[in-house]
């Protein structure tokens, strides 16, 4: 099944406040879905049969941000996080990009990690893919069933993926930067 | 009065045994590196296998923002480092799918023989090391000896043993070598004079010459070795709904019965290297395997890894001619400040252990906006827990170990 029949099939069956528009400008399209229905649309790509998408080869966040002010008017993103899914089914022999626009803070307040659902009840890899754009990108996944850090210590401050994070001066006794 | 038992088991069930934690690693030889199992064991049986990883992070995907792609391939090395050469390869082509590089055929045909040389020699680590875990050395030793010689060819080649950097964005950075002198080790072994000097590609094929048949003499040595059969078989069961659900490839996958390879089943970039080629995906199971094996166990995993070796074999084979007959340059230019287009790509490719995929968001500079770097062991250990459920603490070696991770690409 090609994008464009996906696209179809999701927009007729969850309509278009859950399935945003079809992104064609880069080599590998994607589909956009609202965060509050990511669940739904997720289980159904992985369950139905004509799509079948069983495996997620990757889920990663990314910052879109420019914090040198001289460049930004060149950037070309309004400032956003978005995550990435990354799909495979097996079956059909097909992949399947979908990505979840949220805003970099959550009601724009800094500090506060924007919130998109944990869809690691669906593909079980997806619990550590969460942790980790957790841990470097500073995405809350609500629903997950352990959402610690997995990369950085414990007790590290900040998410170094984000384009406006600073190396900390100091941790544990030891000079950073 | 005495006391009479009926069932002198039922004492034995009385027998209250206290829950332990037993932390294993980061520094135990059989982790494979800086991995750190934290186990709930309950007598000798685990119930709970958590992997804490991280030690050898380096953010390197932080790192990639700041540099453009050809000074990023160093880079690439560090995360699998005993397969360097395919994660050079994965990140190449990565830039190529955005950019729409073509490639001359002298360029595609030697990244196929030196990309099934860099499989042959991790998977002879994998070999080895899988030996080790599980108590017995000389395997070992064979390993690295023939491992040697492999990395003895691609200091000829690009000048590094490990980190080779070799495979880069628009082909390769040195074409083969005309002549070279003969590794030592293989001299020695081939009855030649060390020193003498032989085509390169002569001397490749005398090492295949030699390689091939030692397979057979390893699978004497360890495959159908009772000992390790008994350590191997029917343990550590990945069904494969599960490895599917848990995004396990490679080897770990194909172990587990699934029939996907990227070289076959991957996007068009990547296979058409591999078209014209003609090789065999070892799926598990196999008609040769002992009675005590089951679908997707250590033993499986481990047979799936030395049958990808033959086939490796194969290929070069193939790859040696057509290298040889190939029109035009091992490269096309890159230039180190081209600047990547407002555009984003995802590729994966088949490495050693699974597939590594790279998620490139380029944004009109030099340096991507986002690179990621997708790890195949990341996803194969996150199983650990599900497979070690119930294993004495003993096996917990041979189970992690036949999933073959490394901590540098894990890490990143």
């Amino acid at each position: 099944m090609t994008i464009e029949q996906v696209h179809a099939l999701l927009l007729e069956q969850f309509g278009a406040e859950a399935v945003g528009e079809r992104v064609h400008q880069a080599t590998d399209p994607w589909i956009k879905v609202a965060a509050d229905r990511l669940i739904e649309v997720g289980q159904f790509l992985h369950d139905d049969e004509r799509l079948a998408y069983d495996h997620l080869n990757d889920l990663c966040g990314a910052d879109y941000f420019e914090p040198d002010e001289k460049k930004a008017a060149k950037f070309g993103h309004e400032p956003h996080v978005e995550v990435v899914y990354h799909l495979t089914s097996m079956t059909h022999r097909v992949q399947l990009k979908l990505k979840v626009v949220v805003p970099r803070w959550k009601n724009d307040q800094q500090g506060q990690l924007p919130e998109v659902p944990s869809v690691s009840g669906i593909w079980g890899i997806a619990n550590w893919h969460e942790r980790e754009a957790y841990d470097l990108v500073g995405i809350l996944f609500t629903g997950h069933p352990n959402l610690r850090r997995i990369l950085c210590p414990e007790d590290w401050t900040g998410h170094a993926l984000r384009k406006d994070y600073e190396f900390p001066l100091e941790y544990h006794g030891v000079r950073g930067r | 009065m005495s006391l009479v038992i009926e069932d002198p088991r039922i004492i034995e069930f009385d027998v209250q045994t206290d829950e332990m934690l037993v932390n294993m690693g980061p520094q135990h030889p059989s982790t494979h590196g800086v991995l750190r199992l934290l186990l709930r064991t309950d007598g000798e049986i685990v119930h709970e296998c958590t992997p804490h990883i991280g030690y050898l992070h380096r953010c390197a995907e932080k790192i990639g923002e700041n540099l453009s792609p050809s000074q990023y391939i160093p880079y690439t090395d560090r995360m699998d480092y005993l397969a360097a050469m395919n994660m050079n390869l994965g990140f190449s082509l990565a830039i190529e799918k955005m950019t729409g590089m073509e490639l001359p055929e002298r360029a595609v045909h030697l990244r196929v023989l030196i990309a099934e040389l860099g499989r042959i020699a991790s998977h002879l680590v994998g070999m080895g090391a899988y030996g080790l875990d599980l108590g017995t050395f000389s395997p070992f030793l064979y390993a690295f000896r023939e491992r040697e010689i492999i990395l003895d060819l691609f200091e000829e080649v690009c000048g590094a043993r490990l980190t080779c950097s070799y495979l880069t964005v628009g082909g390769a950075t040195h074409d083969l070598p005309e002549e070279i002198e003969i590794p030592d080790g293989l001299a020695a072994l081939t009855d030649r004079k060390p020193g003498e000097r032989y085509p390169f590609l002569e001397v490749l094929e005398m090492f295949l010459q030699w390689l091939e048949p030692k397979i057979v003499e390893y699978h004497t040595l360890l495959t159908r070795n009772a000992i390790f059969i008994k350590r191997t078989a029917g343990i550590g069961i990945l069904t494969p709904e599960r490895a599917i659900s848990y995004g396990c490839t490679g080897p770990v996958l194909r172990g587990s019965g699934v029939d996907f390879d990227l070289r076959r089943d991957g996007e068009s970039i990547y296979t058409s290297m591999y078209s014209g080629y003609e090789f065999d995906i070892p799926v598990a199971s196999f008609r040769e395997a002992p009675r005590e094996a089951v679908l997707g166990d250590c033993w499986n995993r481990f047979y799936v890894r030395m049958m990808e070796v033959v086939q490796a074999i194969r290929l070069i084979r193939q790859a040696i001619p057509k290298y040889q007959a190939a029109e035009g340059s091992h490269r096309v230019a890159f230039k180190m400040n081209t600047k990547l287009p407002k555009d984003e790509v995802y590729l994966e490719t088949e490495c050693p252990r699974g597939q590594m995929g790279f998620y490139v968001v380029g944004n009109g500079e030099a340096a991507p906006l986002r690179l990621r770097a997708k790890s195949s062991c990341f996803c194969n250990l996150s199983i650990t827990d599900h497979i070690c459920n119930g294993v004495p603490l003993a096996d917990i070696p041979a189970v992690v170990g036949s999933l073959d991770v490394v901590m540098g690409e894990i890490d990143r």
